[in-house]
């Protein structure tokens, strides 16, 4: 396991989701151009459920979770999140994109604004919450991610971790159903990863649907119920975190462990 | 250059922080640094500071000691020097000054040009500070400024009509240059976006309107505006003179600032445009609260050099027969009063251009610095 094996205050089995099913990806196909990067994908998400989606670079982990908040089309069949079928009607991507949260590797907050105001946005432009009552709810959140202090400051002038984790509240300030994670470790010094993963599992234990595209494994073991396996374009395993890396079943799958699960 | 400092030696972890040596920094340092740092540099030094000595007393001896700044002829001003033309005979300046500024503007109606300078110094000041109370009502004001600014130059409702052929000199060049900044700024950001629409009919409109303009000359643009324009309009319609030049000076500097503003949003990393999107909000919104205001941070340079270039290129209107300061200026050597006084109007013109296109660029500096929120302080 990776030296980065957060901290959880529960035990190691997950807290169980409900059966009612947030997301449905039913015989899904995606083309970039004449390049089939997702094939005949099928998966169903309940709420309150945690899935880690894992595989080799190029595999397209991110791009399937892009097409859920619609970041990305796709060509053939669908894709329905919280009963709203996402299709070219500009509403029902709008009504998606407010129920679903997304968290970036590259962080993309605003430069130009303050934390704070990075923050508030979303709920005063999209939700038309008046401004103080949108700051009042953005200070909780940032309290929430053990940065309050950092309210005042610019992007530029935080951490990397410190940078995360305000992306991670102008998600959560939005209520969000779902929170879907784009490998948001992988562009941080190692120092900060844990901080921003104590954090993803606070907001896991907190019983919110995440769909969380990582490497890190110890996190996984930690709070999912799943773990999906993707490889050039398909889903070639899923499974509980324990059975996942004890008992892989393919044999792509046990070549990937095999290269990430070295030290 | 070593320093005979005692080097001591301090415990790990305990050393103190010192002062540079006292002759690499301060003024004494530059001076090292940047004028006599090698032989080339001495010699450098010692050879512009001679050139300075050859122009600088002589050229300040023509330009102050020597001038006359009161005479009615040119041959009255040359009496008062020790020489003729040993120094500069700025009366010729001075006298035409009010023909200068205002053009043929009627006498009694001055008082209107006057105000409008003032409202538009005030609009300037107002619209471009940043913390400022009741900021809204100044752009209100700023937005409402060409309409106030009309009424007063060109009358009506109240005032006395004044004919458009009557604006000439600062305030013709005035009129033509800011009309052409203020109006193809937000033009020219709807043309940038309308380029990068996913609509093909819209974006195919944006770009031939773009690269035609791009692809003449102002000049050109101008004679169509005096000359062609009649022809495509219905038969017995006029149309003033000074609209249709304005309205070329705008669409011409519409295209470039195109230009200028799509460099800044294809600038602005896909993230941005994404984690708008993921929040949720529309296009309208995004390019409004997030993108725009990036963008256009980084196009400052890009736009305010276009800005410098379009108040410049006013003097354009010259080849078309309307006088503004330059075109003045020279009628006004024509004049056998004044005959030969053609270095003093240049330098008279060039201050005026040089102060305020350099004022444009302090400005746009000082903006830029402002707006620097992205280093960690």
């Amino acid at each position: 396991m990776n030296q980065n094996t957060p901290t959880s205050s529960t035990s190691a089995a997950p807290a169980s989701s409900s059966d009612e099913k947030i997301i449905t990806i039913s015989a899904m196909h995606k083309w970039f151009g004449d390049f089939h990067v997702l094939k005949n994908i099928n998966l169903e998400v309940n709420r309150g459920e945690r899935i880690v989606i894992c595989g080799p670079s190029g595999s397209g982990k991110s791009t399937l979770i892009r097409c859920i908040n619609r970041l990305e089309e796709h060509q053939q069949g669908t894709i329905t999140v919280d009963g709203t079928e996402l299709t070219h009607d500009l509403k029902n991507i709008e009504i998606v994109r407010s129920e679903v949260g997304m968290v970036f590797q590259q962080f993309n907050l605003f430069p130009h604004l303050t934390v704070l105001e990075n923050v508030a946005l979303a709920p005063i432009w999209v939700r038309k919450m008046p401004r103080t009552e949108a700051e009042e709810s953005a200070m909780t959140y940032l309290e929430r991610v053990k940065i309050p202090e950092q309210a005042s400051k610019y992007p530029g002038q935080l951490s990397g971790g410190q940078q995360q984790r305000v992306a991670i509240a102008r998600s959560l300030c939005m209520n969000p159903r779902i929170m879907l994670f784009d490998e948001p470790t992988s562009a941080l010094d190692p120092e900060m990863i844990k901080e921003v993963l104590d954090v993803m599992i606070e907001l896991a234990e907190s019983g919110m649907t995440m769909l969380v595209v990582t490497h890190e494994m110890g996190f996984a073991t930690a709070v999912a119920h799943r773990v999906i396996f993707m490889d050039e374009g398909e889903i070639i395993e899923q499974n509980s975190p324990v059975e996942f890396f004890e008992n892989p079943k393919h044999d792509r799958t046990k070549l990937f462990l095999s290269q990430i699960l070295h030290h | 250059m070593a320093q005979n400092r005692a080097i001591q030696d301090y415990a790990p972890g305990t050393h103190p922080d010192l002062p540079p040596p006292v002759r690499t920094t301060g003024v004494l340092g530059w001076l090292r640094k940047n004028l006599l740092s090698s032989p080339l540099n001495i010699a450098l030094t010692l050879a512009s500071l001679w050139l300075l000595w050859l122009i600088v007393p002589p050229a300040l001896n023509w330009a102050l000691t020597e001038a006359v700044w009161s005479a009615d002829t040119r041959k009255e001003c040359w009496a008062l020097m020790s020489a003729p033309r040993d120094g500069a005979c700025w009366a010729f300046i001075l006298g035409s000054f009010k023909l200068l500024v205002y053009g043929w503007f009627p006498e009694p109606e001055r008082w209107r040009v006057n105000l409008t300078f003032i409202l538009f110094a005030v609009t300037i000041f107002g619209a471009l500070r940043e913390n400022i109370p009741g900021k809204k009502y100044w752009l209100m004001f700023a937005a409402a400024f060409p309409f106030i600014a009309a009424w007063l130059l060109l009358g009506g409702f109240g005032l006395t009509p004044v004919d458009t052929q009557k604006l000439g000199g600062i305030l013709l060049t005035l009129v033509v240059a800011v009309t052409g900044i203020s109006f193809s700024l937000p033009i020219g950001i709807a043309l940038a976006l309308g380029r990068r629409s996913k609509l093909p009919a819209l974006r195919a409109v944006c770009v031939i309107f773009i690269e035609f303009i791009r692809g003449v000359p102002l000049i050109t643009l101008l004679f169509v505006a005096s000359t062609m324009l009649t022809y495509f309009l219905p038969p017995g319609s006029t149309f003033d003179l000074l609209m249709r030049v304005l309205i070329m000076v705008t669409l011409f500097a519409s295209a470039y600032i195109a230009e200028v503003v799509r460099g800044g949003l294809q600038g602005l990393p896909a993230g941005q445009y994404e984690a708008a999107d993921a929040l949720g909000l529309t296009y309208w919104k995004a390019h409004r609260l997030i993108i725009l205001p990036q963008a256009l941070k980084i196009s400052i340079p890009g736009i305010v050099n276009t800005f410098i270039g379009s108040f410049k290129d006013s003097v354009l209107v010259l080849i078309i027969g309307m006088m503004d300061i330059l075109g003045l200026g020279r009628a006004r050597l024509n004049d056998p009063d004044w005959l030969g006084l053609a270095p003093e109007l240049y330098i008279f013109i060039s201050l005026f251009f040089f102060i305020s296109c350099f004022a444009m660029a302090r400005y746009s500096l000082s903006l830029e610095r402002k707006l620097q929120t992205d280093h960690k302080s």
